[in-house]
């Protein structure tokens, strides 16, 4: 295989692994795994320095404090913002989303105003809008797919209208693995002065991604999925869109004064971070981008683009098998959604658990995209930096197996 | 997994009682949303009400091999039971009818079909 010079050989790194030599992990869109040094970072707060932040006037808070707003400027350099005041830490991609339909969505849409989705949206970049749309009667707009879960951008120029405030879509679909090309597509919004929020749950762990190119106004990703600890997500925005933006959480640390019958603003990015953060949780995930910063993000691309390439090249060998997606590793990330004739996917998911297998069965809370589909629910697995070709030739066995068990 | 022995896939390959009664007196519909399952359920009686018995059982629907092995298996179990002895069915009737237990993952396949039919015939009683 030529493209075996670019696999990675990490399993080392991630102590669930080494536990667990025998266990092979196929649901990193799920959550990742987490590498050694995201544990001892999380450890070392706990143990060494576990002090509130802002506030203190003493040397553990100091300590604490530089570690946590240390950790924001790893995500800056991450992701290749312009400031730190444009990276507000929040509990999650699904938070993230909220706090921009909260904020920006209340503030600056209107009734009738119209908002654009895709049919490959995960439930958490359709249900805030819904939500928004419900309160305050603006409408809502999907880009359709095609039959290979490829997003029909050409669409595009008839879905827009004077009336379109916001484009809201996936960088990379949770369900299928498509990449979408979005360079056009923020042009065009941009063009009529909509703006563009991207969802990048499934791209920021997986490539190298750069905002000031993708020239969004906001994006949102977790740190669970880049193997940093849950309850703790990010929201980029452009910071003049954030100045404009109100605060949603009221509380400590987002106010600057607060009297009996009025309140000021903290400065950006703490405005939209109200109460105790997730202190260890932002540690933690500054450790895992230095981690993925240290492979480097072309290199886990160039591992998990080799993975699904022989993935798919074997998945093919199998009768049966139907592959949903584009079926082609230049134009997905490393998930591959598939459906076995004559074997329901949790089926699937439960036999290949008992050969110590872990996949994700079911609508992969994309329940629009499965009625477009018109499937009930497909199987799906996922890879990460930790999985190697033996992760896959042991799915294709537990395939064949399972197979086997329902004499298809 | 003892669940997947062969007489569970062979009634999820050919399953008992998949059909429709359109002389139904009671029909009623359940899914597990996270998964995707489906089942409608059409029950006949004997007798209306609670001290009713039950003539004729049926399904439709789509789901894993759990879900409708287990479906037939119960609306099978169902023809001449009294309808306020369906109600006292619980999750030990199901794992008797299956010859095994469900663990906590597929125990919500396992009880789709049954919670189907008890709410069909409390809604209906």
């Amino acid at each position: 295989m030529a493209a075996a010079t670019a696999l990675l050989n990490l399993k080392k790194d991630f102590p669930l692994l080494v536990n667990e030599p025998t266990l092979v992990y196929l649901d990193s869109a799920s959550t990742a795994l987490k590498p050694r040094a995201v544990i001892e970072a999380v450890e070392e707060y706990y143990t060494n320095y576990s002090a509130n932040v802002h506030r203190g006037l003493y040397d553990l808070s100091e300590r604490a404090t530089a570690a946590y707003e240390g950790a924001r400027e790893k995500v800056r350099t991450f992701i290749h913002a312009g400031s730190s005041r444009e990276i507000i830490f929040t509990s999650g991609t699904t938070a993230s989303i909220n706090l921009v339909a909260l904020s920006w969505g209340r503030s600056m849409l209107k009734r009738d105003d119209e908002i654009i989705l895709s049919i490959l949206d995960h439930h958490s970049n359709i249900v805030p809008w819904q939500l928004l749309a419900k309160d305050i009667g603006c409408k809502l707009k999907f880009i359709d797919c095609d039959s290979k879960g490829r997003l029909k951008l050409d669409q595009l120029s008839k879905l827009l209208s004077r009336r379109t405030k916001l484009i809201a879509l996936s960088h990379v679909s949770n369900a299928l693995g498509t990449i979408n090309q979005l360079t056009t597509l923020t042009q065009k919004a941009h063009a009529i002065g909509a703006k563009v929020l991207i969802d990048a749950a499934q791209s920021v762990p997986h490539m190298p991604l750069n905002v000031e190119h993708l020239n969004c106004d906001f994006l949102a990703f977790s740190g669970h999925k880049l193997g940093g600890p849950t309850g703790i997500g990010v929201l980029y925005a452009k910071e003049e869109l954030l100045k404009q933006m109100p605060p949603v959480f009221g509380g400590g640390d987002m106010i600057r004064e607060v009297h009996t019958d009025h309140s000021s603003w903290n400065d950006l990015p703490w405005k939209f971070e109200a109460g105790t953060p997730p202190i260890a949780q932002a540690i933690g995930l500054g450790a895992a981008i230095d981690y993925y910063a240290k492979i480097g993000m072309s290199k886990v691309r160039a591992h998990e683009h080799a993975l699904t390439e022989y993935a798919l090249q074997k998945c093919a060998e199998l009768p049966g098998l139907t592959i949903y997606g584009p079926a082609d590793a230049a134009e997905q990330s490393g998930v591959i959604s598939f459906t076995l004739e004559g074997v329901h996917p949790h089926d699937i998911s439960s036999l290949l658990n008992e050969e110590k297998i872990a996949i994700r069965a079911g609508h992969h809370c994309c329940m629009p995209l499965m009625d477009r589909l018109k499937i009930p629910a497909t199987a799906r697995v996922s890879f990460g930096v930790y999985n190697s070709t033996e992760d896959i030739d042991r799915l294709i066995e537990g395939l064949k197996k399972v197979q086997k068990i329902f004499k298809v | 997994m003892d669940i997947y022995r062969d007489t569970i896939i062979e009634l999820y390959k050919t399953p008992l009682n998949k059909r429709r009664i359109e002389e139904a007196d009671i029909t009623h519909s359940g899914a597990n949303v996270t998964c995707g399952d489906r089942v409608r359920i059409y029950l006949k009686l004997d007798k209306a009400g609670s001290e009713g018995v039950i003539g004729d059982a049926s399904f439709e629907g789509e789901g894993c091999a759990i879900s409708i092995a287990m479906a037939s298996l119960l609306t099978e179990e169902l023809k001449g039971v009294r309808v306020d002895e369906v109600l006292k069915w619980d999750q030990e009737t199901l794992f008797d009818l299956l010859g095994t237990e469900v663990g906590a993952t597929r125990i919500k396949c396992a009880l789709l079909p049954l919670e189907t039919i008890q709410k069909g015939l409390t809604g209906a009683a």
